[in-house]
């Protein structure tokens, strides 16, 4: 194990090599967000795209500079963890080209996965401030692995789209926040329910209507179920 | 059931009863720290040791690991000798061979290791790679983590202490798991040390394994002593007690330290820490009085209450 101090410390050697890109991120989310609120909150298929090239960057990001360069000479399971992330990157953009997704018609999960994505974009990097840490450790969405993850859970939950890939993709996100979750509780870090909360809202969401809720067509399911 | 009967003492089991009863304390010089004989060869140790779990894991933050660098300087500075790691630690042999390298690597050190993998085949790389980390020649003790694949690592390991590319041999457990095949294992293996896990609350190895460790002329090294830190923090919200002067303590971690390493079977404690102020503090607790039998069940009773 390693030190709580050293462990913060990680996101903020990451911030400052990265600085200003955050408030890049951050703007590029709210965009994203403005623009889905103009088509009545309901993301329309070029704007699902965007986010899953974004995100994707964001997971090939994390996955090489957080994990692979930070994360793993502290902790051995990151090593193989890192090579994960640029496959969920990988994935994330090959269902953006493939093009078949769109919004989510289930107001319910739409509106959970807006509240993820909005925690992730805005509220998460609050946490390190609001924790004794220096703001400059915060964590950012596309940077540190726990907002990308969450994030991603909250854009999945707003999407809907070929059934094996959009199961596919939820696996390394759930995994994560729960490794997170671990990790965290064991420095003595109650932050650790963060990513335990986010992986069991997402979990329920995404649960809505039965395992078709994953699926293309979901909508229809739920309106029949509930 | 295995049978435990044991052999008649060898020469050597003799010599370590020797060192531990008749020469508990070796002082070679005024101020020097404490020190205990390794029962297998005569060599003293300061009872107070260095460990890097946690502590020295910082990965690339460079201002992490000119701490550990003063640490390392402070150590050597205070008589410190034994430093302990294993692969498992992280970044801690890196920051270790960095410190050394940084201090001008003090003919003192007394480089303790650990082979932790599952294939045994696997073994001798680890070893490389974790001496290249430290920048040694050699290692004086390696030791097999947490008793994993001891059935493969220990004969290559006994090879190479024999071919002369270690000095001595030994095993690890820690926070009391596996007492019973650590026990075998001191019995049926020609090991110099063990590790195990010993505080003023974890006191299960007294009932076995320290006195099978004196009996069979192991040497003992203490894992955990302040029990990652919870210890003394939950010793902190307490004044010191009045005997804590009567074996010249004056923190709380003297006190945890003093009382693992008077017992009689033990060699040295090994600490881990970030901070030069609490080496200080735990070296210091390698000089000055000890607690004799009275005090130590005293001081095990009272710490228990609080």
């Amino acid at each position: 194990m390693f030190a709580p101090r050293i462990y913060w410390r990680l996101f903020e050697s990451l911030n400052l090599a990265f600085w200003p890109l955050h408030a890049g991120i951050a703007l590029a989310g709210l965009a994203w967000l403005g623009w889905v609120g103009r088509d009545g909150g309901v993301p329309g298929r070029a704007a699902a795209r965007a986010a899953l090239v974004a995100l994707a960057l964001g997971w090939a990001l994390s996955g090489w500079a957080f994990l692979w360069h930070r994360l793993a000479p502290i902790h051995w399971l990151a090593a193989y963890i890192a090579p994960l992330f640029l496959l969920q990157a990988a994935a994330l953009l090959a269902l953006a080209l493939h093009g078949a997704v769109q919004g989510q018609h289930d107001r319910l999960r739409r509106a959970i996965g807006l509240a993820l994505l909005l925690w992730a974009l805005l509220l998460h990097p609050l946490l390190a401030g609001l924790s004794g840490w220096p703001w400059t450790q915060a964590e950012f969405v596309g940077l540190a692995a726990d907002p990308t993850a969450i994030a991603t859970l909250g854009l999945l939950l707003m999407l809907r789209g070929p059934r094996g890939p959009m199961r596919a993709l939820w696996a390394l996100p759930l995994a994560w926040c729960m490794l997170s979750a671990a990790t965290l509780w064991t420095m003595g870090s109650a932050q650790g329910w963060v990513p335990f909360a986010a992986l069991l809202l997402a979990a329920a969401a995404g649960r809505r209507g039965g395992h078709a809720a994953f699926a293309e067509g979901g909508t229809r399911d739920h309106g029949r179920a509930r | 059931m295995q049978s435990h009967r044991l052999a008649p003492p060898t020469r050597r089991q003799v010599l370590g009863a020797a060192c531990a009863l008749a020469l508990p304390w070796v002082d070679a010089r005024a101020g020097a720290p404490l020190t205990r004989r390794i029962p297998s060869s005569g060599e003293a140790l300061p009872v107070v040791g260095l460990g890097s779990w946690i502590t020295f894991n910082v990965g690339g933050d460079t201002a992490a690991r000119a701490a550990c660098v003063e640490v390392v300087r402070a150590f050597f500075a205070e008589g410190g000798r034994m430093i302990d790691s294993s692969p498992m630690y992280g970044s801690s042999q890196p920051t270790i061979g960095f410190a050394l390298a940084q201090i001008g690597r003090p003919s003192a050190l007394f480089s303790a290791e650990k082979v932790w993998v599952g294939d045994g085949a696997r073994g001798p790389a680890q070893i490389e790679a974790s001496r290249a980390h430290w920048g040694v020649s050699r290692f004086d003790l390696m030791q097999v983590h947490n008793l994993l694949a001891w059935q493969e690592h220990l004969p290559r390991l006994f090879e190479m202490k024999a071919a002369g590319q270690l000095r001595y041999v030994g095993i690890t457990t820690s926070e009391g798991r596996r007492h019973a095949e650590i026990e075998q294992v001191m019995r049926t293996q020609p090991i110099d040390f063990v590790q195990l896990s010993y505080n003023l609350l974890d006191r299960e190895a007294e009932q076995r394994l320290l006195p099978l460790a004196q009996q069979r002329g192991i040497a003992v090294i203490v894992n955990r002593p302040f029990r990652e830190g919870a210890l003394l923090r939950q010793l902190a919200r307490h004044p010191l007690p009045a005997w804590a002067a009567e074996i010249d303590c004056s923190y709380w971690a003297q006190v945890a330290l003093k009382f693992a390493v008077s017992h009689p079977a033990v060699t040295c404690a090994i600490p881990a820490t970030s901070q030069v102020a609490h080496l200080r503090q735990n070296m210091a607790a390698a000089r000055g009085r000890m607690p004799d039998a009275a005090l130590r069940s005293r001081m095990a009773r009272d710490v228990a209450a609080l």
